[in-house]
Formats: structure tokens, sequence, C-alpha cells
């Protein structure tokens, strides 16, 4: 456990030097579409081709051996961190998108028939939104859509309603990638529970931020990418119960997640096998959770980044013409907003110019975006290495938009 | 000129907040849609040709400075014109805001559209400024397939 003193003490300019991309001038402030990697990570995956390159689960040498170990070793790592009850529940994936599509297709599909209902909330990413769309329409299944109100949060009696109908799963975010929404999981999935619905939690935005105990929030599956928590692009984790998993059909098929095969039969493989067929990105994998390792040791840095955080929503509030978008009653990474009378990526266009790097668009959101009336946002979202000097730049550029365009 | 204030001059700015033929038309041959599924812009092109001329025009859409700016430049550029005219403008204007940075920009035969020559500094954004031309071109085509910015340029 981290104590106060470590918050008080986090120091951000020293973390700062862990990261070899910062301090050149731009001030990155799109950490919910990817993070900056720390120069230990990069080293370790370096390392890991340097000196131990071999490929997992099948040889004999000692290459594929320590390779093995390295692999099975972060999978271990990431149950761990996450206090799954075992490594068998930690399937590695290509990112949040693959871990969902992954059980669309081998939990929900199966069970989906004319008439079945599968829910989603309206603040879905479009990676949790359309490989719904796509087996519902399959099969003839609905596709459920709690709503959101104005400040950017879940109507939770209506979702509570859908719940009632008793979909196969529901699907939602911990975290709202375009509005920074902290929902509520816990109660949610407690709702879930109490209905016999399973759950998956898209965790692709709190993973970041905060540390997930899938056990205490008691969700049947949680998806995430290592890429937005300061690891490697093409890698990350589904975590299934080992129960669901083990009695799921396999997602894609080939070497590695087989038992026997003959040429009438094959025996799947337990998981997390049953769900890794071919090479998988071992590299990715260790260097994940070395982004872990990295991020437990720095101490807790959720005070930082809250201060900075309300900061950057005070300051764009004080703009006269700045319309927050989303006022939601807990926030986490997110600050999106429009300027009067500014399409987003002209703002976007200028503020680059400004040394200011932010997402302008629709943030793959686009039902959310027309619940708002709006064609996007511009979106600035921090990471425990931003700091207020950034804040300074952030809003420097978007005053420097409102001046181009009063000409 | 700085690069910013090339792409962001008056005559955009102008045309981003008043839009020309930005109405509806009344009689109209053809018409398409165009979609740039990156940033969600859209745009609609409705023409009345007549006798190979054009000879009213709409454009509407939903966009940022630069789109909206284009449409509206384009749709008073090519008022009047022939259909040739019109295609010889398209490659001029598509050459334009393509062409290398290093070298002044081919601008002849551009008339206004020239104001839309800083897009080149901004790769990003070409497609906005190029939308409603391809919009544009899929209209007189007859084309009833939305065209998008990503299938080829």
């Amino acid at each position: 456990m981290t104590s106060v003193r470590d918050a008080v003490s986090f120091d951000v300019e020293r973390i700062r030097r862990d990261f070899p991309i910062l301090g050149k001038g731009i001030a990155y402030l799109d950490n919910a579409a990817t993070t900056q990697k720390p120069q230990r990570v990069i080293d370790r995956i370096t390392r890991f081709y340097r000196e131990q390159n071999g490929n997992v689960h099948r040889g004999v040498h000692d290459l594929s051996v320590m390779a093995t170990r390295e692999y099975e070793g972060a999978r271990q790592r990431i149950a761990k961190d996450i206090n799954a009850k075992s490594e068998r529940e930690i399937v590695f994936v290509r990112g949040t998108t693959e871990a969902i599509n992954l059980v669309a297709q081998s939990f929900v599909r199966p069970k989906l028939k004319q008439g079945s209902r599968v829910l989603i909330t309206a603040m879905e990413h479009h990676s949790n939104i359309v490989p719904w769309q796509a087996i519902c329409g399959e099969t003839g299944a609905k596709l459920d859509v709690a709503p959101i109100d104005d400040n950017g949060d879940v109507v939770l009696e209506a979702f509570d309603r859908l719940v009632r109908k008793g979909p196969v799963i529901a699907s939602f975010a911990s975290v709202s990638n375009a509005l920074g929404t902290v929902n509520p999981i816990k109660e949610m999935i407690e709702m879930c529970k109490s209905n016999g619905v399973p759950t998956l939690i898209d965790g692709a935005q709190s993973v970041p931020h905060t540390r997930v105990d899938v056990r205490d929030i008691d969700c049947d599956f949680f998806a995430f990418s290592s890429h937005k928590a300061f690891g490697p692009t093409g890698i990350g984790a589904l975590y299934g119960r080992e129960e669901l998993l083990n009695a799921m059909q396999p997602y894609q098929y080939g070497g590695d997640m087989i038992l026997y095969v003959s040429f009438e039969h094959t025996e799947y493989a337990p998981s997390p096998a049953r769900f890794e067929a071919g090479t998988p990105h071992i590299a990715g994998a260790i260097g994940m959770a070395e982004a872990i390792d990295y991020v437990r040791e720095i101490g807790d840095f959720r005070l930082h980044e809250n201060r900075l955080i309300d900061s950057a929503v005070q300051r764009l509030h004080e703009i006269d013409g700045v319309r927050l978008v989303g006022m939601p009653k807990r926030r986490m990474g997110v600050v999106s907003f429009l300027l009067d009378g500014v399409h987003p990526h002209d703002v976007g266009t200028i503020l680059n110019e400004s040394g200011v790097a932010i997402r302008a668009g629709h943030h793959c959101a686009q039902p959310l975006m027309h619940r708002f009336d709006i064609p996007g946002t511009c979106r600035a979202s921090f990471a425990f290495y931003n700091n207020e000097a950034e804040v300074d730049a952030l809003i420097a550029g978007v005053r420097k938009a409102k001046e181009v365009f009063s000409q | 000129m700085s690069q910013l204030t090339e792409l962001y001059q008056e005559v955009i700015l102008d045309h981003y907040r008043n839009p020309r033929n930005a109405k509806p038309i009344e009689k109209e041959t053809h018409s398409a849609e165009g979609h740039n599924p990156l940033c969600g812009d859209d745009v609609e092109v409705h023409l009345l040709i007549e006798d190979g001329v054009v000879a009213d025009v709409s454009v509407r859409g939903v966009g940022c400075a630069i789109s909206t700016a284009s449409s509206s430049l384009m749709s008073e550029a090519i008022r009047g014109k022939s259909l040739d005219e019109v295609e010889q403008m398209f490659e001029r204007f598509h050459a334009m805001v393509t062409s290398p940075i290093d070298a002044p920009a081919p601008i002849d035969g551009l008339g206004k559209l020239e104001v839309l020559a800083g897009v080149r500094n901004y790769p990003v954004r070409i497609k906005c400024a190029t939308l409603p031309w391809h919009a544009l071109k899929s209209a007189i085509a007859g084309s009833s397939e939305p065209v998008t910015t990503e299938a080829g340029e």
C-alpha cells in the first residue's frame, strides 16, 4: 500500500525524466489515445530480443525455455496485479478491442437467438458497440443501450430496468474515453449479478489511472490494453473467470491451443492456451508486465492527477466561449470541450502549432456525439507524467485558437 | 504570413461563418454526399446541370472551417461553368492542395480558390479541403454511392 507521504511526495519532474519522448517541446495531452513509454519498458523489450528470444511452449532448448518463462511470468504478474484467482484467467490479446470481440464471439454469440438481448451504455467506444451490433444482427438479438444524462453519467434506474430484461451480457466501460466519466461499476455489476447477468468491463481508460481488483468488483470479464498504460502496442489482456473461459468455444484455431489433433478431431487446451492460437506477442507481454512493475513503483499519483484535471477543467471553464462536454460526478483522465464557433479540428490544428497534442473529433464514439448533438469535441487527456506547465500550454493554445478565429 | 494565419486567413473564416450557396435549390439534376469517416465531416452537393453547364448549385454540410470554406468557395467557382471547366478546376485544385511545400503552389486558373493553398502545410487537413470536390465529382458522375475520403485519394 502507498502512504499519504507518497501521495504528497510524487515528484512529476523526476518521473518525466523516465520518458525519453517527454520534454522535447510537445505537451502530450492525448493519453487516452495512447500513452508514452518509460525507458525501462523500451529497454526490457530490447533485452528480450537481444538475449532471450525464442518461441514459447515448444522448444527443448534454453532460449525457448527462457522465453516461455518470461512470457508466463508476465501472465502471472498481470494476474497478481488485478487480483485474479489464477494466471489461467489471463488471456493475452492484441488489446481491448480483441478482448471484447473474443467474448462476443466465444461467450455471447453461441447463446444468442431471436429475442435475446445484449446491454451496453450510451457512452461506449465503437469497440464496445460494433462487435455486439454485429452478432445481434446475425442472430436476431436486440442491442439495448442504457441512456446517459446531460452530465454524461449513466442513468442507473434505466440501466437497472434493462438489466432486469435479462441480457446475455452487460458490457460497459469503467471510464468513458470521450467524457472521462467514471462509472459506478461496482454498483452496476451488483445490479447485473442480482439478476444473473454476466458482465464485461471495458477497462481501457481506467487501468492507466487506477488499479483494478477484479475479485473486489466481481465482474466476469475485464478487458484492457497495454499501450494505454505505458506499455507496448499490440498487446492487452482479457481477464475471465476460469470456469467461464473453459466452457467457451475457442476464438481462433491453430497451433498452441490444442491438446491433441487428428484429421478427424481436435481436443482444445484449457484457458489460456485455448484462446492463444499461434505465436503470441511474446515481447509485448513482457513489456506489458514491465510497465505494470514501473507504474506500481513510482508511488501514488492519484492526487497529482486529480489536481491536474481539476486545474484543466477549472481553467478551461474560465475561458469565455469554452463549453465543457460532460460534467460527470466523478472524472478520470479526460476533459472534453468545445470552443464556440470553432470546429474541434481547427482547435486541434492550432493547438498542434502551439506544441500541444490533443485529440479532436468523435473519439470513436459517434453515437455519444449524436447524444449531445455535436460533431465531436476537443479532448485533452492526462497521465501521471503531465504537469501544470502543460495545462498552461493547453490554455494558451485554446486562447490562441479563439484569437485566430476572432479576426 | 505564418503558416497558421495563411491557413486561417480572412477569406476562409468569412466563408466558414457565412457559407455561400448553402440553401436548398428548387430544381436539381445531380446530387451526392461526401463523408470523412476520420473526422465525421459530412457534405451534400446538389446541382442543376443544364446543357452541360452548372446552372445552379447548393453545398451544405457539417464540418471544420477548412471543409466548410472549401465547399462554399467551390460552389461559387463552379456556378455557370461547363462540365469540362469544372473537371479542369477539380484537377487544378487537387494539384494545388497536394503540391510539394518546397515550391510555390500552382495556382493558375484557380482564382479565389488559391486561398486554400495553405492546407499544403497540414497534410492531415488536405482531405478537409478536397471532400466537397470529391462529392462534386461523384454527383456529376451520377454515382449513387456516397464518397468517402478514405477510398483512395
